[in-house]
């Protein structure tokens, strides 16, 4: 059976990640309110501007409705905004949104707009470098001892996996390469079966 | 090796601001206010439309300082607007570091012929359209966004309905042309045959479509998310109204949950007073923005 994976849809490019959770095999719905939740396997929070994305998740209950998802063993997968909603601290004082994720992020750590750009990026667990896309991108400052640390770009970390969550600060899913997208759907398959065993 | 200013990142910066609500602002104040509302984005103006209305004259690109204001006190994306074809304008916000620049017709045209060769920049431009041939002569000149026209100021939504209504069927009846109809098409709309392909075959737009030009109210922008935007620039219908901060707070839910009417409802009590609005056919033909560029 086909892994039901949702992408939170309160601001940001939800239909992106949609169309990119179909294309490795994956049921893919977006989602509004905390009840849908209920159903899923697994969740997307995607780019948009993380202090919209917070403020909408703090005002419709989202924050209490995802940490209990993890708590379930539900897999999460954070990019670029949802990166910063993952994390447990956000520097420059500013309050965290979800606190699951042991790191510190920077936002906007690359500079403003005009220093936005693509490269190619080696990711642990992928064979060959992906095309990654980073807009006015966050990065990982420091991660926790239990957080593996999955690619590094000019020393500075921009994808890392704890358990259950795998956060980074670029887009797979301005992308056509889905292979970071089939890395999370493992995930959820592995987060199935273990919960099925139990 | 490291790209900056792709097509891909230009336009990428325009599908994570979809859902999201750009508000207007004139100082810093205002840009704190809409940030904390869930604003997605500012727009950093000397005046917002409905007073460059009142005011009369040449409207221009604002001063750089409002910019650096405004730049320094949020953390969401700052955008700017520079007069139709003024290419030095337009360079000069991209210097002080804008997110994004809005080839605007608000402004005053500084160039009653050509658009800016917006490919040449490494700053994303977003552009007004009125019909699919205007939308997509834009996006071959590099624009990265779009968004309708409207008629700015008026806090009147009836232009920018018109403009994503005739858009979206505009696209509707490209995607039924057959291969040889499309080259015909090209030539009525004055756009290029390949980008009207991608069109036919994708059943959308190659890049993000806002609506602009008249939202006033949070039923205005869940409405226009209805006809097929993407997201909402609001930018007189906030800082105009009686009660700035609750607008645009009811803007960003409405926006977000267009389909839920129960929630617009809810979020449209006891706002005050919207922005006084302008009935179109009031508006002298001088006085139409949306006619500027083409």
């Amino acid at each position: 059976m086909a892994q039901k994976i949702g992408v939170l849809a309160l601001q940001g490019a939800v239909a992106e990640h949609i169309r990119c959770l179909q294309e490795v095999g994956a049921e893919a719905v977006a989602v509004k309110r905390t009840e849908e939740l209920n159903e899923l396997d697994g969740l997307v929070i995607p780019g948009g501007e993380s202090t919209t994305i917070g403020k909408l998740m703090r005002k419709y209950g989202f924050i209490e409705a995802i940490q209990a998802f993890h708590a379930q063993g539900k897999p999460l997968f954070g990019t670029c905004a949802g990166l910063i909603v993952l994390a447990k601290e956000i520097e420059n004082g500013e309050e965290a949104h979800l606190g699951l994720m042991d790191m510190t992020v920077v936002r906007n750590a690359f500079g403003r707009q005009r220093e936005s750009f693509e490269t190619e990026l080696d990711i642990k667990g992928i064979d060959e470098p992906v095309r990654a896309v980073f807009i006015r991108a966050p990065l990982i400052g420091r991660v926790g001892e239990g957080v593996d640390v999955l690619s590094v770009y000019k020393d500075e970390i921009v994808a890392a996996r704890e358990g259950t969550l795998l956060a980074a600060s670029f887009h797979p899913e301005l992308t056509d390469d889905y292979r970071l997208h089939a890395y999370f759907v493992d995930m959820v398959r592995e987060a199935s079966q273990a919960k099925a065993n139990a | 090796m490291l790209e900056t200013g792709t097509s891909r990142v230009k336009r990428g910066m325009a599908e994570m601001q979809k859902g999201g609500v750009i508000m207007d602002v004139m100082n810093a104040e205002q840009a704190k206010i809409a940030e904390a509302a869930g604003a997605t984005a500012v727009m950093a103006l000397e005046r917002v439309p409905s007073d460059i209305r009142a005011a009369g004259g040449v409207a221009r690109m604002g001063d750089p300082t409002i910019l650096e204001e405004v730049m320094k006190v949020v953390s969401i994306p700052v955008m700017a607007k520079a007069r139709i074809g003024h290419y030095v304008e337009a360079r000069v916000l991209e210097a002080l570091g804008a997110d994004y620049i809005d080839e605007s017709e608000v402004l005053t045209p500084a160039d009653d012929i050509y658009h800016i060769d917006k490919r040449e920049f490494t700053v994303p431009f977003v552009c007004g359209a009125k019909d699919l041939g205007e939308a997509l002569r834009r996006i071959q000149e590099g624009a990265a966004m779009l968004r309708t026209k409207g008629e700015p100021g008026t806090g009147n939504i009836v232009e920018a309905v018109r403009h994503m209504r005739l858009i979206m069927s505009q696209i509707r009846k490209v995607q039924g042309l057959s291969k040889d109809e499309l080259y015909h098409e090209a030539k009525n709309l004055a756009v290029n045959y390949e980008l009207l392909l991608d069109v036919h075959e994708s059943g959308k737009l190659p890049v993000v479509n806002f609506a602009a030009g008249g939202v006033a109210t949070p039923s205005d922008a869940a409405l226009m998310m209805h006809l097929g935007a993407d997201g909402v620039f609001v930018g007189s219908g906030i800082f105009k109204s009686d009660s700035p901060e609750k607008f645009a707070r009811a803007i960003v839910e409405a926006t977000t949950h267009y389909t839920d009417y129960k929630l617009i409802a809810e979020v449209s009590k006891n706002l005050g007073a919207p922005m006084k609005g302008i009935e179109i056919s009031k508006l002298a033909p001088h006085e139409r923005m949306s006619d500027r560029g083409n």
